[in-house]
């Protein structure tokens, strides 16, 4: 308190040159990181946007596949609307199956045995290369109806989306406090409605993104696709008769073609489902902002 | 203020509301005013005195709960009267709160918890086979530590409850009589719609006391409602129990023994000691008049406790 002892200690101490340098050392490292991580994206989109939006127009994006890779003509109409039906019929299997067995497992089945292998098969699902799931429709589905149709892929990527759900749904349920169940149940509500009034609309933002990768996913998965959906050169509106297309087929055939016209089409088609993907997420985020308003 | 007319108004229509499964008598209507506690010989039974009768809400006999194998707390008896403040002391990990949970049946919700021994609401077992655990927590409702409320607004907070019941139409006036008797309308009736979240710690507690009045409870079970709030807050949610024994039933868990001092008609004083085997288990030391276990406690324990020193 005297004068005599006004030693400050605020001053620097011997280690500090030492931590400062540290610092700026992880502060680089973590920015030249995110930096490294952002190229490969930026340059994926740029080269997309670059080579596919030369080849979009209105005739491109509504006309019917081309009968010769060869022809300058010929567009992706039937590959949309493909897309359109097979990731949706896909998302309406997987995702609402998905979500009450994510509830299942951590509200109800927390602790139990079951939980546990439900929650083990998810995780080796999700591991399962796609194509197996297109091999699993084939065998079981395909050759048993002897019909190649959109249903069979939205199977395929019904099954690949699955796990992704159930799991994120999970770990989204882990993330709400228990209090909040507590202050629900305490109040005399029941188990269900305390999980539809508390627990999933504190949730929703999380599943809702669990649900929009796994959509996203399936929505540029060729592989399961490849020999379960037959094939079309015209619009077809049916999941359950006749063969279908998708964005990612025609990806995979266009970009395998030695003909330039065939390539720009592959490119055209790239940067159609980045747009489409994009757009779902926009269009999956306003409604679930909607239902969580709507809640609260 | 009037507010005892509007209770006493509305607890039929609860009643009338309730599932045929619970094995409840309908609560009694409570006496409009606080009637003085008796003092009991031993401090464990409550006597009624002719004239003065005290109401019993809880009688619990030989309660033991268990955590797997973990004996939390061993054979504990105490009765609860009506309208009065019954206070739970003592340690950390003595057992205050899990015996507290025990008289709303949250234990249900603990995986691994074990209650044994006897819980008697209004004479009728809260662990009988019939009883329905979601009517038990209507009836006795439960303010927690923490500030819970919902990531709701306000009003949607304190309507929670009611929605359950169904009951229609007049959720504004039962919102606004719920506030009000936490002592919390003035300051959100402008702000209905906006988030609970906006609200200070101590708001949102008193907006909890609410939201667990608005379903028109018998009991309300406190479990250390003030040891997030600032000493001001804290003497609002004081003042407001006080107010509210007149109407409710009032058992509260705390660490602050000026609290429970102050507050409560009724003070239970638990500790933990360890058995042969070296595990720790809560048991009741001590259970009398508020004004005599401050005064006089009878067990050393007790007073070592509550002079600050431990024995």
């Amino acid at each position: 308190m005297t004068a005599a002892t006004g030693v400050s200690h605020l001053g620097a101490s011997p280690g500090r040159g030492l931590r400062k340098a540290k610092s700026s050392i992880a502060t680089v490292t973590i920015v030249g990181a995110f930096v490294v991580a952002l190229i490969p994206l930026a340059l994926i989109i740029g080269y997309v946007i670059f080579r596919g939006a030369s080849v979009i127009n209105a005739d491109f994006l509504t006309g019917e596949i081309a009968y010769s890779p060869r022809s300058p003509s010929g567009g992706i109409g039937p590959a949309i609307v493909g897309t359109l039906l097979i990731t949706g019929a896909a998302t309406a299997l997987a995702v609402p199956l998905g979500v009450l067995g994510g509830i299942w497992i951590h509200e109800y089945g927390a602790g139990s045995r079951l939980a546990a292998f439900v929650r083990f098969l998810a995780d080796v699902m999700t591991g399962v290369p796609s194509i197996v799931m297109g091999l699993f429709i084939y065998t079981f589905i395909v050759l048993n109806t002897k019909q190649t149709n959109g249903f069979a892929g939205a199977l395929a990527l019904a099954c690949l989306m699955l796990p992704v759900v159930i799991r994120t749904t999970e770990e989204m349920l882990r993330l709400v406090p228990d209090e909040q169940r507590e202050a629900s149940m305490a109040l005399g509500s029941r188990k269900a409605r305390t999980i539809m009034r508390v627990v999933l609309p504190a949730a929703t933002p999380g599943i809702v993104s669990g649900a929009l990768l796994a959509v996203a996913r399936a929505a540029g998965e060729t592989a399961p696709l490849l020999f379960v959906i037959g094939f079309t050169f015209t619009t077809n509106s049916s999941l359950f008769t006749g063969g279908n297309t998708a964005l990612p087929v025609q990806i995979y055939g266009n970009a395998a073609s030695a003909f330039e016209a065939a390539q720009d089409r592959a490119w055209g088609a790239a940067l159609t489902l980045i747009v489409l993907v994009f757009l779902f997420t926009i269009a999956a985020r306003i409604v679930s902002a909607l239902f969580v308003r709507k809640q609260g | 203020m009037g507010t005892t007319d509007t209770r006493a108004a509305t607890v039929t229509d609860t009643v009338s509301d309730a599932p045929t499964t619970t094995a409840f008598h309908p609560p009694t209507p409570h006496p409009p005013e606080h009637v003085p506690a008796d003092p009991s010989p031993d401090g464990l039974t409550v006597e009624p005195v002719p004239g003065r009768a005290r109401e019993v809400v809880f009688e619990v006999t030989g309660l033991s709960v268990t955590y797997g194998a973990a004996l939390a707390i061993d054979d504990v008896d105490l009765e609860v009267a009506a309208n009065e403040i019954t206070a739970f002391i003592g340690p950390s990990g003595c057992g205050k709160t899990t015996v507290l949970r025990c008289l709303n049946r949250m234990h249900d919700l603990t995986p691994g918890a074990r209650v044994t021994g006897s819980v008697r609401y209004h004479g009728d077992d809260l662990y009988g086979a019939k009883v329905d655990a979601a009517e038990v927590r209507r009836r006795i409702g439960m303010v927690f530590q923490k500030p819970n409320p919902f990531p709701k607004s306000i009003y949607d907070n304190v309507a929670y409850g009611p929605r359950i019941s169904r009951e229609k139409g007049k959720l504004d006036d039962i919102v606004e009589r719920a506030l009000t008797r936490a002592a919390l309308w003035d300051e959100v009736k402008d702000k209905l719609k906006k988030s609970a979240f906006a609200l200070s710690g101590g708001q949102q507690q008193r907006l909890c006391i609410a939201r667990a009045l608005a379903v028109q409870p018998d009991v309300v079970l406190m479990d250390e409602p003030c040891s997030a709030l600032d000493p001001i807050a804290t003497s609002r949610i004081e003042d407001l129990m006080a107010e509210l024994k007149r109407d409710y039933t009032i058992v509260i868990v705390t660490h602050n023994m000026q609290q429970a001092a102050r507050v409560s008609d009724m003070t239970a004083f638990f500790t933990a000691e360890l058995d042969e085997a070296g595990h720790r288990r809560g048991k009741l030391v001590e259970y009398d008049k508020t004004a005599a276990m401050f005064t006089s406690p009878s067990d050393s324990r007790t007073e070592g406790y509550i002079t600050g020193r431990f024995g």
